[in-house]
């Protein structure tokens, strides 16, 4: 499905980042367009979760432009590119293990809420209406992924597949318009796999985002993903939909011809 | 100018004093994981269990029973306290310590008394020239037994197999149990030889100061020290403690008049956090990095 | 006791948001203001007022500014005890030197340990763990000398500054009871406005800061705004804290009131409160004012009256131990076995 309309959302140049004497991104380019689901594949260590630091601004690139929505992201700090509209989960569940579902759900509305810390203290008037008004979204979102029974679960006391699951849900809380997902589906066995998917389509279809993410399932990737863009060793060696990719030989050789023939 | 020279000296040896006792935390550090908050409070306890010793024992046996206590008590501590605590995060195990220090204190003067006792070695410390500047024997022989007691940890941590199983033990408890490292036992070891640290240090304290109370707050003044070296390196304990030791004292001579004197305590503390601000790690700190 | 729960049924988030949503606890707390405002002047004794309760109230609050800081937000501070002698003489510098009425002096001394608290929170957004712990001992050392050696402070290293009769709209707050309420309303107040402040998005933030802070700061919380925010806000609360205790207790103000061994009691009242547990909180104050007290009536109780040193080795042994014992039992604290023991009641006397 050819969703490409006008100027893609978001735009990589060239980016270069460098750890060390490990080169980690080396000159890769690629676009998001508005309402599509962009695949990053490639074999561990060719620099997926670190493109995504980039986009996200963890990493500053040493050279290279992001640009989204035309706004040239490259040296903003990771704060200021989450309030414009970009939010992301990570790797490694990165839950606050301290505290219940619905609060972490409620901290990714944190850049919407408005009131100072003064007027929380005193709470009853403004601020507690803002809290319901957020408080309303967030249930909006735990209903959409289906987690009512542990909303007031302390995370750290989630079975692993449900922390993923709650992690989307805080990103998505965000109400951003460019959703990074890395590795959303980890660690998973068949049937959480099929829910998050569901959860990902839905999330471009129903809720309009813009999603990029990082996989290693082939299955999902060809499922879901209105393109893909493959990264090895740093350098990007293919993009394009995904029947295009599934069969290039520069992919395969690069997976040692494993799960991309399915 | 000979004066400054004389406060500069006075200072470096009492910092490698100090050294000492920073590197009893730093030992703990690298082979638990642990910041053992209770260093101070053990050198209390080894040099009142020394003095009380003394009533009753010559010299070497003395020193010999405060040894086997001390050894025992890390054996109890590795059981009691450590073990409980081996999976939770380190903050946990660094409050623990704070609580070990307070039950080490409250035995400690509970058994041998809170006033203060003199503790005499057989040390004089009349001072004596070297090359027209004043140096105290004390110090003097204090420096040379520490420094003594720094080469021969450090030897024994970088160049035989015990160390280096105890250095793997602090980087990564779990996983060096998984490798066959019996934790309990490393544990037990690294305390055992703090405990010893802790023993020495009591004694050259306690015969500087008197053995009292205010001898647990000479872990205080290590902390700086800990902090501006790095908390988990053995040259960096070494250097830190000269360089506080040296400071403060010429801080206290030389800048004390002008703002009512009394700076020692806190001058050491202030230049760490300056250090700090440039490296947060310590000078030769190992830096954790976070991976999200 | 599931019958606590009974028919409790939210129909607004607003309702499932409130401090206590269960029917059974709201009125416990009612029974309990209403025992603390107008029951005490017939329950209690001078000397239960001015001996025991107020130091409880007092200390409490200090502890859960405290919790701010270490429990929720995560920042480990070893020197909080400073920030209550910077309240302490700068609420009584406002009122005996330049006679600011009472209330706004106190309120005064917490807004400049606020600020010096914030000062002093800097090294956090460098600084973490160990490291950090250490550097609050900083505050602790560099706060002790600057308010003994700083003579427009203190006039002099010797500094005891005694207080000035209290008033406050020209009553004159002479009485151990009306020292009581002046304690009890702030108290009051401020554990209301910190209350509402955890349950907040700033509680949220701290919390999440403790946690995982790096994730935190990708997701959008300022860890700078947060974490000196926090640094702040418990600076506060324990500044007010030291001009009440000064007020009301001690009559004079003194650094040694709040030297390190009480920033660490503030600490162990928070460990074995409860971290990041309002309730704890008081758990904690209450359980380390009345320790000593206990301790003294226990030996009694035996006939064998102990020296004042060895009960003080008694306290530090019981101190340390319970330091340990909690954190390897329940790190929560008290609070939790509290919430633990509730959990329990519910379904008590079916047990199974």
């Amino acid at each position: 499905m050819n969703k490409k309309n006008g100027n893609p959302m978001l735009q990589v140049e060239d980016i270069h980042i460098s750890f060390g004497v490990l080169k980690a991104l080396n000159g890769v380019s690629l676009e998001i367009h508005k309402g599509e689901i962009l695949a990053i594949i490639g074999p561990n260590g060719a620099g997926k979760t670190s493109l995504v630091n980039v986009i996200n601004g963890v990493y500053h690139p040493s050279r290279g432009h992001i640009f989204f929505e035309d706004k040239d992201l490259t040296t903003l700090s990771h704060h200021h590119i989450a309030s414009l509209g970009i939010a992301r989960t990570f790797q490694n569940v990165a839950l606050f293990k301290g505290m219940t579902v619905l609060d972490n759900i409620m901290v990714g509305r944190n850049l919407k809420m408005g009131s100072n810390f003064f007027a929380q203290g005193i709470y009853w008037g403004f601020a507690q209406r803002e809290e319901i008004r957020h408080r309303q979204v967030v249930e909006k979102v735990i209903d959409w992924l289906e987690i009512e029974h542990i909303r007031k679960t302390p995370a750290g006391m989630l079975p692993y597949g449900l922390q993923k699951r709650v992690e989307l849900g805080r990103a998505l809380a965000a109400e951003p318009k460019l959703l990074l997902l890395d590795e959303p589906m980890a660690g998973m066995n068949l049937e959480e796999k099929e829910d998050i998917a569901r959860f990902i389509l839905d999330a471009n279809e129903e809720l309009e985002t813009t999603i990029a993410l990082i996989e290693h399932d082939m299955g999902v990737v060809m499922d879901i993903s209105d393109q893909v863009v493959v990264l090895d060793y740093g350098d990007k060696i293919a993009e394009g939909p995904p029947e295009k990719i599934r069969n290039n030989e520069k992919v395969i050789k690069a997976y040692l011809g494993t799960s991309a023939k399915k | 100018m000979i004066f400054a020279i004389e406060v500069a000296i006075g200072g470096l040896l009492v910092g490698v004093m100090y050294s000492l006792v920073a590197l009893g935390f730093v030992l703990i550090y690298k082979s638990s994981g642990v910041f053992n908050f209770a260093q101070g409070d053990m050198t209390l306890l080894a040099a009142l269990a020394l003095v009380g010793f003394l009533t009753i024992f010559p010299l070497w046996l003395a020193i010999l029973a405060v040894l086997v206590l001390m050894i025992a008590l890390a054996i109890g501590i590795e059981a009691i306290v450590l073990r409980p605590l081996v999976a939770r995060p380190p903050l946990a195990l660094f409050m623990a310590t704070i609580g070990l220090g307070f039950l080490l204190q409250g035995i400690g003067q509970g058994i041998w008394g809170t006033d203060p006792k003199g503790l005499n070695i057989g040390i004089s410390d009349m001072p004596f020239e070297v090359k027209g500047l004043m140096v105290s024997q004390f110090d003097l022989v204090g420096a040379a037994l520490s420094g003594a007691l720094v080469f021969g940890l450090v030897w024994f941590f970088q160049k035989s197999k015990t160390g280096r199983a105890l250095r793997a033990v602090s980087d990564d408890h779990e996983a060096a149990l998984s490798v066959g490292i019996p934790l309990n036992k490393a544990w037990a070891i690294t305390w055992a030889i703090s405990g010893v640290v802790a023993l020495v240090a009591g004694i050259m304290w306690g015969s500087r100061l008197g053995v009292q109370f205010s001898l647990s707050l000479i872990a205080l003044k290590a902390l700086p020290v800990l902090i501006l070296g790095g908390i988990d390196s053995i040259p960096g304990a070494i250097i830190a403690g000269l360089v506080v030791g040296a400071s403060e004292n010429l801080a206290e001579v030389f800048l004390g008049p002008y703002v009512g004197g009394g700076i020692q305590t806190f001058f050491p503390y202030l230049l760490a956090l300056l250090v700090l601000w440039f490296k947060p790690y310590g000078m030769f700190g190992r830096e954790i990095i976070e991976r999200v | 006791m599931i019958y606590r729960e009974c028919g409790v049924f939210k129909a607004t988030y607003g309702a499932d948001m409130a401090i206590f949503p269960i029917p059974l606890d709201r009125w416990g707390i009612i029974l309990i203001l209403i025992v603390a405002f107008i029951g005490m002047p017939f329950l209690a004794s001078d000397y239960w007022l001015s001996s025991i309760l107020i130091p409880f109230l007092v200390f409490s609050l200090a502890a859960l500014g405290l919790n701010f800081l270490t429990g929720y937000a995560g920042q480990l501070s070893l020197g909080h005890a400073a920030f209550m002698a910077v309240g302490a003489y700068a609420s009584l510098i406002l009122y005996g030197r330049y006679e600011v009425p009472l209330l706004l002096s106190l309120l005064g001394g917490g807004l400049v340990a606020a600020a010096v608290g914030t000062v002093f929170g800097i090294p956090s957004l460098r600084i973490k763990g160990f490291y950090l712990a250490v550097s609050t001992l900083a505050a602790q050392f560099i706060i002790e000398w600057g308010l003994t050696h700083w003579k427009w402070i203190s006039g002099g290293v010797f500094g005891t500054v005694d207080t000035p009769p209290m008033e406050v709209f020209g009553w004159l707050i002479d009485t151990p009871l009306k020292k009581y309420y002046l304690v009890l309303c702030f108290v009051v107040l401020l554990t209301t406005f910190g209350k509402n402040l955890v349950r907040s998005q700033v509680g949220r933030a701290w919390m999440a800061i403790r946690d995982m802070d790096v994730a935190a700061e990708i997701i959008g919380i300022s860890l700078f705004r947060h974490k000196l925010l926090a640094f702040a806000v418990s600076s506060f609360y324990a500044g007010v804290a030291g001009g009440l205790i000064t007020f009301t207790y001690y009559g004079a103000a003194n650094i040694e009131a709040f030297n390190l061994m009480v920033s660490f009691h503030l600490l162990g009242m928070v460990i074995i409160g409860g971290m990041g547990s309002i309730l704890g909180s008081f758990f904690g104050g209450g359980f380390i004012t009345l320790l000593p007290i206990f301790i003294n009536q226990f030996a009694r109780t035996f006939g064998a009256v102990f020296k004042t040193d060895l009960l003080a080795c008694m306290e530090l042994i019981i101190f340390g131990g319970l330091i340990i014992f909690f954190l390897i039992v329940e790190p929560f604290g008290l609070a939790r076995l509290w919430l633990t023991l509730k959990e329990k009641l519910r379904l008590w006397p079916f047990p199974y």
